[in-house]
């Protein structure tokens, strides 16, 4: 049984995760708390580096608005976001964070991010970048989270702040209604860490691996998301009693069948088209179904919901495989400088690499996968198909803390003192933490992390706050709770001669399949074609509490382990967050992330409205309940 | 395809007391076998293949394998990351080779400065204004009331 040394760490500001939002936190925050005399901390559960969900590289920035050079407007940007998502967002929290975006993709400009200069192809050609469409601006981003981190590493450095990398937070610690800091440990050697801080800033990502992946063996591991986001985010503002919004609003990604490669440039910068096996458009096939989802429906670009609905109603009439027409668009693009043989081939070259380069800067399990399969983009077609759900703010979900927007846009029931406050008294929300702010995205992410330090800076210099009291009893049953699955594994492995079966407790990896078995099943997964039902729900609600309950059987062999166990109930609270939510909302408002059979239909009159939720952690109880929706 | 490494080539990083595969996995799944000074990837059904363990080998003693449900066999995909560029090797099942060179930095590696050269701005915490605008955004920061 191992023996945990508790290491307590006192702090005014304590950042919690290490990817996009808490990089832009740490660099915006080191300015502030130099001025102003705070300690910062920052805990990290991976190494800055490579943490987080750009952890791989991207191949684009999907947010730039050009305001430098008028290209668009930040309402242009409010527009887009509260139509791709069928009319559900918070215009205020997507307002400050694109006015605030540039500026940010200027200083990873400057740190050494390479952006592509602006080309003939350009279908825009206003500010200085390549488009990859109306908001995006194409990078080669294989570093773009080193460069990213070492800039916020070095002003962490700057202003004497302290990191503790490897360190997996489990829970929030609470003084009534304000929050006092937080609890985990290394995953590296046997500490228990008591992080007490005045402020906290909560940025450990969206949320993988709730639904059953469509991979059956080891390809499980290649979710559309990184598989180490496992819902801390979540987990720590619920428990914490923090108002969540969006619990409802996943994103399935279309992407590129079983390797998960991006499917954006293909649309976008090289024009593509997606088919069925027949060959038909299904956007324009079936484009009579949009008829039925109203105002939304007639949005120019159509939400990327409905986009998928349309594949999904061939996939469902057996006329797949869906098809991305890769060769036909690169042919078109080449088409013309046909005649002129050493131009023409000069442009295929360059549209290859390019192609590849998609691929190898962020997903590199595809271009694998394209060369296994002989897959040469510009000879032959290639399949794309619908991924399992994914919970992740930042992108075309929306699920997230309920946080305050900043004094000059919101309006006043959003507005309750400092920006991306949370409903928790100094619990600060950014990124995939917070809701109802969609396609902030990798650069987005950033500004908001910058948006919400600057606010809890400006939170702790306002209020100048003691340290929030912590019952040293309280502490000791966490650190027992926490470090439990070591203790029921100690106590029962010696029962069976196999270790991995014994009546007496159950490893994470097993308890993950049964969490995503049941989601799958009740809630409206890939294998019940997205589709549920308040039955369904019900019973998957019944389940899900036998499995919250087994938790406490949870048993740990070493270290990763351990974090295993607690990722895993991470996931849990967001499966119980997301059931109870779509329960509640009596309609179908995103047929193509999922579809209520009961409820088949928009119902504008009745649900344009926020889906928020509260868990009361004296009680345990929930609340679900409707918020408007107020327009800028 | 999850990553693994080559027992011949690894070299357990010397005997530090972590490996660079070990520091930089966003998942924790490497491991050194301290007995035998070699790493191996935990649990390759864990494996996002980000690669940021096979970029950073400084023995190159790594590479990735497709996931065997899915993907079939005989390709490859070698990266050698420097310090400006990025070179991948690209094979596939039919015995094609593809090689590719991108650029990944503009700049010197540690040399990012916070500010980005772009200075303080207002430097007024009450103001919407972050530290470094609006010199950053290249416009006054927008806003409903102005």
């Amino acid at each position: 049984m191992p023996n945990f040394e508790t290491v307590e760490v006192t702090t005014d500001l304590l950042i919690i995760g290490g990817g996009m939002a808490a990089c832009g936190a740490a660099v915006e925050v080191s300015h502030w708390a130099k001025k102003h005399g705070l300690k910062v901390v920052l805990v990290d559960k991976a190494a800055m580096d490579r943490s987080g969900a750009v952890a791989q590289g991207l191949s684009a920035i999907n947010l730039y608005l050009g305001l430098r050079d008028n290209e668009n407007t930040v309402m242009d940007y409010v527009e887009y976001v509260k139509n791709d998502l069928m009319g559900v967002a918070r215009d205020d929290l997507v307002y400050n964070i694109a006015r605030h975006v540039d500026s940010t993709v200027h200083l990873f400009e400057k740190w050494g991010l390479p952006i592509w200069p602006k080309s003939e192809d350009d279908p825009f050609r206003v500010g200085p970048y390549q488009r990859g469409g109306r908001w995006q601006v194409m990078i080669n981003g294989e570093s773009y989270k080193i460069i990213v981190a070492e800039a916020a590493k070095n002003a962490l450095n700057d202003c004497g702040a302290e990191i503790y990398e490897r360190v997996f937070i489990v829970e929030p610690l609470l003084d009534g209604n304000r929050i006092a800091g937080a609890v985990g440990f290394s995953v590296r050697e046997e500490k228990f860490y008591v992080f007490r801080a005045k402020a906290v800033l909560c940025a450990m990502g969206g949320c993988v691996g709730v639904f059953r992946p469509r991979s059956s063996g080891e390809g499980l591991g290649r979710s559309w998301y990184p598989p180490f986001s496992t819902g801390s985010s979540a987990y720590f503002t619920i428990k914490a009693g923090a108002e969540m919004t969006c619990q409802e609003v996943r994103f399935i990604p279309v992407r590129f069948k079983d390797a998960y490669g991006p499917v954006g440039a293909w649309f976008l910068l090289f024009k593509s088209t997606a088919t069925n096996a027949f060959g038909e458009v299904y956007m324009q096939t079936n484009a009579a179904e949009l008829d039925k989802w109203g105002k939304y429906a007639k949005v120019k670009p159509m939400p990327a919901n409905l986009r998928n609905w349309l594949g999904m109603i061939d996939v469902s009439a057996g006329k797949g495989p869906i098809y991305m027409q890769t060769a036909e668009a690169i042919q078109r693009l080449a088409a013309k400088y046909e005649g002129d043989e050493k131009a023409f081939k000069k442009k295929m070259k360059h549209l290859e690499a390019e192609a590849w380069e998609d691929f190898l800067d962020m997903t590199i399990s595809q271009a694998l996968l394209w060369a296994a399969c002989n897959i040469e983009p510009e000879k032959k077609e290639s399949e794309i198909a619908a991924a399992e759900p994914y919970f992740i703010g930042s992108h075309s979900g929306a699920s997230g803390a309920w946080v305050s927007g900043p004094e000059d846009v919101a309006p006043p029931e959003y507005f309750w003192g400092y920006a991306n406050l949370t409903t928790v008294d100094g619990l600060f929300a950014a990124g995939d933490a917070s809701g109802a702010s969609s396609h902030k995205f990798s650069s987005g992410s950033h500004a908001e992390g910058r948006i919400a330090g600057k606010a809890a800076c400006k939170y702790l210099v306002d209020k100048n706050p003691d340290l929030p009291n912590v019952d040293p009893a309280e502490i000791e049953a966490l650190k027992e709770r926490i470090l439990r699955p070591f203790k029921v594994y100690e106590e029962h492995k010696d029962f069976s001669t196999a270790e991995e079966v014994n009546p007496y407790y159950i490893f994470p990896k097993q308890y993950k399949f049964r969490i995503q078995k049941l989601m799958d099943e009740y809630a409206g997964g890939w294998g019940s074609n997205f589709t549920t039902s308040k039955h369904l729900l019900e019973k998957g609600m019944e389940y899900l509490q036998m499995l919250k309950e087994d938790s406490e059987k949870l048993a740990a062999r070493d270290l990763n382990e351990l974090m295993r166990c607690w990722e895993n109930i991470h996931r849990t609270w967001v499966a119980e967050a997301h059931m109870r939510t779509i329960l509640f909302r009596e309609e179908t408002r995103w047929p193509g992330y999922y579809f209520r059979a009961d409820f088949p239909s928009i119902d504008e009159e009745n649900w344009e409205v926020f889906v928020n939720t509260k868990y009361d952690p004296k009680t345990g109880e929930w609340e679900v309940f409707k918020k408007d929706i107020i327009r800028l | 395809m999850p990553t693994f490494v080559m027992a011949e080539k690894c070299d357990g990083c010397k005997g530090q007391d972590k490996t660079a595969c070990m520091y930089i996995c966003p998942n924790d799944l490497m491991v050194l076998d301290k007995e035998r000074m070699k790493a191996y990837n935990r649990a390759p059904d864990e494996c996002w293949e980000c690669l940021c363990c096979v970029k950073i080998c400084p023995q190159q003693a790594m590479d990735f394998r497709g996931y065997q449900d899915f993907v079939p066999m005989g390709a490859s995909c070698v990266p050698l990351r420097g310090s400006q560029d990025i070179m991948w090797t690209v094979k596939f099942r039919n015995g094609t080779v593809k090689r590719f060179k991108f650029p990944i930095r503009t700049t010197e590696e540690g040399s990012a400065v916070p500010d980005g050269g772009y200075g303080v701005g207002a430097d007024d915490i009450n103001a919407i204004e972050l530290f470094t605008e609006p010199a950053s955004l290249g416009a006054d920061v927008p806003s409903p009331k102005k």
